[in-house]
């Protein structure tokens, strides 16, 4: 297909694919070949990272490609097939690989030349890579590396990766490798098996296929309904299904069981080449060390003390140690604010500087504090070799709706905030359970409900006890908490049975030994991460934010309100004496601008969905309210004080908000809120998808608007409906 | 499931942390199975118990010089010999 994509007038340039185990310092590699100068997309279609890499090395631009680690190369998923049409050169939006880099742990060979071997059969020049040498040279782990060069037939290259130690010599063996002549493929399978593969190929072009690389054909009959035969018989048209069934039983016969046969004979194959060439020591240090960590970190007692612990301690940092920070972007975006209007006069533009680019701006970096902190927990979790270890503890818990004790962390961390929470969903492979949890995610009460409850439950729940003894309005507030945790365990259900059903996915985990975590793999973690979140998130969420601003602002005149505003600051700096004045104004500007807002297109929708709401207990006004906070839910406070004619500068604990709530009415006069409509707009903020920012975090990580617009409807629809029947029923009751 | 399936040991009835077996077969031709035999545990291969999860599953097993952890439903597919 993109074969042709290298002229020969880009001799120069080169493109290297690099592919390896997990956790075998790939990024460290990649980083240090690239100097961190990465591309980082998606792969179309797909859920899969595309990092992309550029530097040049004598003279030659190299591309360096980063797939996804990886334990072998039989893809399963549309996901995993990614890596060998990368390979392959099948990809459109990458030119096929010159050369591919495998690394492999030197302290874990055996288990890391699987993958090497599958790519050996891709007839590529390849460069093996034996890093974290340091690490087996530590453990008493000894490589003869000439032996081995010899006998796998390949450029073999010490590296330190983490210490840039070898990383010239992998750029020296990869322009070199692609002058040299390729050593064939070993051939590990019995020749009837080679027979049946070509056999494949030659029936699959009699019936109209395009020809295709011997290594797709010989994985269609090794994958038993695998990604290889998907993808070239999506509907069974040519019964390649039934062709590959009697093939495979013919193999069968003659001995060459499938799929065992592959893994056994790679194994072997691997052995043959090691024997000799890798000596382990008899009682290897780091490896008991590590047992002995784990015997208190994953014991019955201990070890959940442990995970408790360390849990609330991440709480802890996004709940509660982010609060300082994100003060701060408060502050910062008021100052900036303030200093505008200090430049501006009052003005159309001023409000769209000020309540939309600046606000804007401000709705975007106000999550950073929150990100940092969790991607930083999770790097060094994940560094130290702890994350495993947690989803080894959690994952019976999580098997019971469905899910995998990788789904814990980000679930947990969604409910100081789904954001980080969804983007945690990265340490879930596989995507059945990464979309189900990252679709739930958003029904953990977040931080940016808890003003709407507190309002909500300060102002109208009662502070009685009930039984005597257990406070009413703390009982609420529980329940709401409860609430989208327990709802999340049948959407979790469902979602699994409908829309991601399928073969439970393995949960079969490599459970690392423990190290010191690496301060420089944290930190480029964590700024990978805020950086993904500020330029591919950001900017959506920007726009969300001034658009609701224009909404609110047109088409209503606002002349008389800048007026109101010019008198008010004209006398605050020339008059500040003159309280009673400055009073008058602001309750006059405070009533026009609640006017204002019902004349603007959100209110005129917020009145004409007046019959939606009702049944909820709610009118135009809460309506509005609920409308407005569609971007941000937090917005409801500073809206209801608009509308309410407060001005918008109120928060949950002003006096005059909650008294104004109390006495507002019906146009008949019967008090607006009661105890049911109080529930009922808390049961709505609990579930509805009230957070743009969310929305659009899920549209980048899973490439797709689908998942976003999903995610809103049934949220949406769950809100309404929960808090229809707590209305209905809270009434009948005797609210 | 044939009498023979039930009555063979699996790696899901190993007790004892430090017991040691050798592998016989993994059962299946699934994505569990496949990705069992990929990591290492094929036919004749030792493995070792070195712990369970507080609520008695995953397991935690030492192979080919490193540490895994299966459910219970995936130790049960690989057959075991003492
Ligand atoms: N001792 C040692 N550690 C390394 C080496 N290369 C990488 N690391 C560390 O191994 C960990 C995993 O590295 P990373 O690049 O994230 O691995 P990846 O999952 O394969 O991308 C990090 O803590 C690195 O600092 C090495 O050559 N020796």
């Amino acid at each position: 297909m993109s074969d042709s994509v290298t002229t020969p007038s880009e001799s120069s340039r080169l493109t290297v694919a690099l592919i390896g185990n997990p956790n075998t310092g790939k990024s460290t590699l990649f980083n240090a070949l690239c100097g961190g100068q990465a591309r980082v997309g998606n792969f179309p279609g797909v859920t899969v990272e595309k990092k992309v890499g550029q530097y040049q090395f004598k003279e030659r631009d190299i591309t360096l490609i980063d797939l996804p680690g990886t334990y072998s190369l039989s893809p399963r998923s549309a996901d995993e097939m990614v890596s060998v049409d990368v390979l392959l050169g099948r990809q459109d939006d990458i030119p096929k690989p010159q050369a591919v880099v495998c690394i492999v742990d030197s302290s874990n060979l055996e288990r890391n030349l699987y993958v090497f071997s599958q790519i050996r059969d891709l007839n590529l020049p390849t460069v093996l890579v034996l890093n974290m040498w340091d690490l087996a040279k530590n453990r008493g782990i000894t490589i003869d590396v000439d032996e081995l060069r010899q006998r796998l037939g390949v450029t073999v290259v010490m590296t330190s990766a983490h210490r840039q130690d070898g990383i010239e010599a992998v750029s020296e063996a990869i322009i070199q490798v692609v002058e040299d002549e390729v050593t064939p493929p070993p051939r590990l399978f019995p020749e009837a098996f080679y027979a049946e593969v070509e056999k494949l190929s030659a029936w699959l072009v009699e019936h109209g296929e395009e020809p295709a690389h011997f290594y797709l054909h010989e994985r269609m009959l090794l994958d038993v309904r695998g990604a290889s035969e998907e993808a070239t018989n999506k509907e069974n048209t040519l019964q390649l299904k039934e062709y590959l069934g009697e093939t495979r039983l013919r193999l069968a016969a003659e001995g060459c069981r499938i799929p065992a046969i592959e893994t056994k004979l790679r194994y072997n194959w691997i052995r043959e080449k090691l024997d000799g060439v890798m000596v382990r020591p008899a009682s290897d240090q780091t490896l008991s060390t590590s047992d002995r960590i784990d015997k208190i970190v994953t014991h019955r007692f201990s070890g959940i003390l442990v995970f408790a612990l360390l849990m609330f301690l991440v709480f802890q940092a996004i709940y509660t140690w982010s609060g300082p920070f994100m003060n701060l972007v408060e502050g910062g975006q008021n100052f900036i604010s303030t200093t505008v209007e200090g430049w501006m006069p009052p003005g159309t533009l001023r409000s769209l500087l000020v309540d939309g680019l600046i606000a804007g701006v401000g709705s975007v970096i106000i999550f950073l504090p929150q990100i940092v902190m969790l991607f930083a927990f999770i790097a060094i979790m994940e560094d130290c070799g702890y994350m495993a270890r947690a989803a080894f503890l959690m994952d019976k818990l999580m098997t019971k709706i469905g899910l995998s004790g990788k789904s814990f962390l980000p679930l947990m961390s969604s409910f100081a905030c789904a954001i980080p929470g969804v983007m945690a969903t990265r340490v879930i492979e596989n995507r059945r359970d990464r979309m189900v949890t990252m679709l739930v995610a958003p029904l953990m009460s977040c931080s940016a409900r808890l003003p709407v409850y507190i309002l909500m439950i300060y102002t109208f729940i009662p502070a009685s006890f009930i039984f005597g003894w257990l406070p009413l309005q703390g009982t609420v507030l529980f329940a709401m908490y409860a609430l989208g945790t327990l709802i999340a365990i049948p959407i979790a259900w469902i979602l699994k049975k409908t829309f991601f059903k399928g073969e439970t996915p393995p949960f079969v985990m490599e459970l690392p030994p423990y190290k010191w975590p690496s301060p420089r793999i944290v930190f480029d973690r964590v700024y990978d991460r805020a950086k993904a979140f500020v330029v591919r998130a950001g900017t959506l969420i920007f726009s969300v934010t001034v658009l609701v601003w224009a909404l609110s602002y047109f088409p209503s005149d606002h002349s008389e309100l800048h007026n109101l505003s010019i008198q008010m600051e004209t006398i605050e700096v020339t008059a500040p004496a003159e309280q009673e004045t400055l009073d008058q104004l602001s309750d006059q500007h405070n009533l026009l601008a609640g006017k204002l807002i019902r004349e603007s297109y959100l209110g005129r929708m917020g009145v004409a969905i007046e019959p939606v709401v009702k049944p909820l207990g709610w009118d135009w006004r809460i309506g509005i309210g609920a409308l407005a906070s569609f971007p941000a839910r937090e917005v409801v406070i500073a809206t209801l004080g608009t509308i309410f004619s407060l001005g918008g500068d109120t928060d949950e604990e002003n006096p005059g908000l909650r008294s104004t709530l109390a006495a507002a009415t019906w146009p008949d006069g019967r008090p607006l809120f009661t105890v049911p409509v109080a529930l009922s707009i808390m049961v709505f903020f609990a579930l509805c998808a009230q957070c743009g920012a969310t929305l659009m975090v899920i549209r980048r990580e899973t490439n797709s608007w689908r998942w976003p617009i999903f995610t809103f409807t049934y949220m949406t629809v769950l809100a309404y409906v929960a808090a229809f029947l707590t209305y209905q029923i809270g009434t009948a009751i005797g609210g | 499931m044939t009498d023979e399936a039930h009555s063979m040991k699996t790696l899901a009835d190993l007790k004892q942390v430090g017991d040691q077996v050798r592998i016989v077969e993994v059962h299946g031709d699934d994505g569990v199975a496949i990705r069992l035999m990929e990591m290492g545990l094929t036919e004749d291969e030792e493995i070792e118990l070195v712990g369970f999860a507080p609520l008695g599953d995953p397991i935690e097993f030492s192979v080919r010089g490193y540490r895994i952890s299966l459910r219970e439903t995936e130790a049960a597919r690989v057959e075991v010999s003492d």
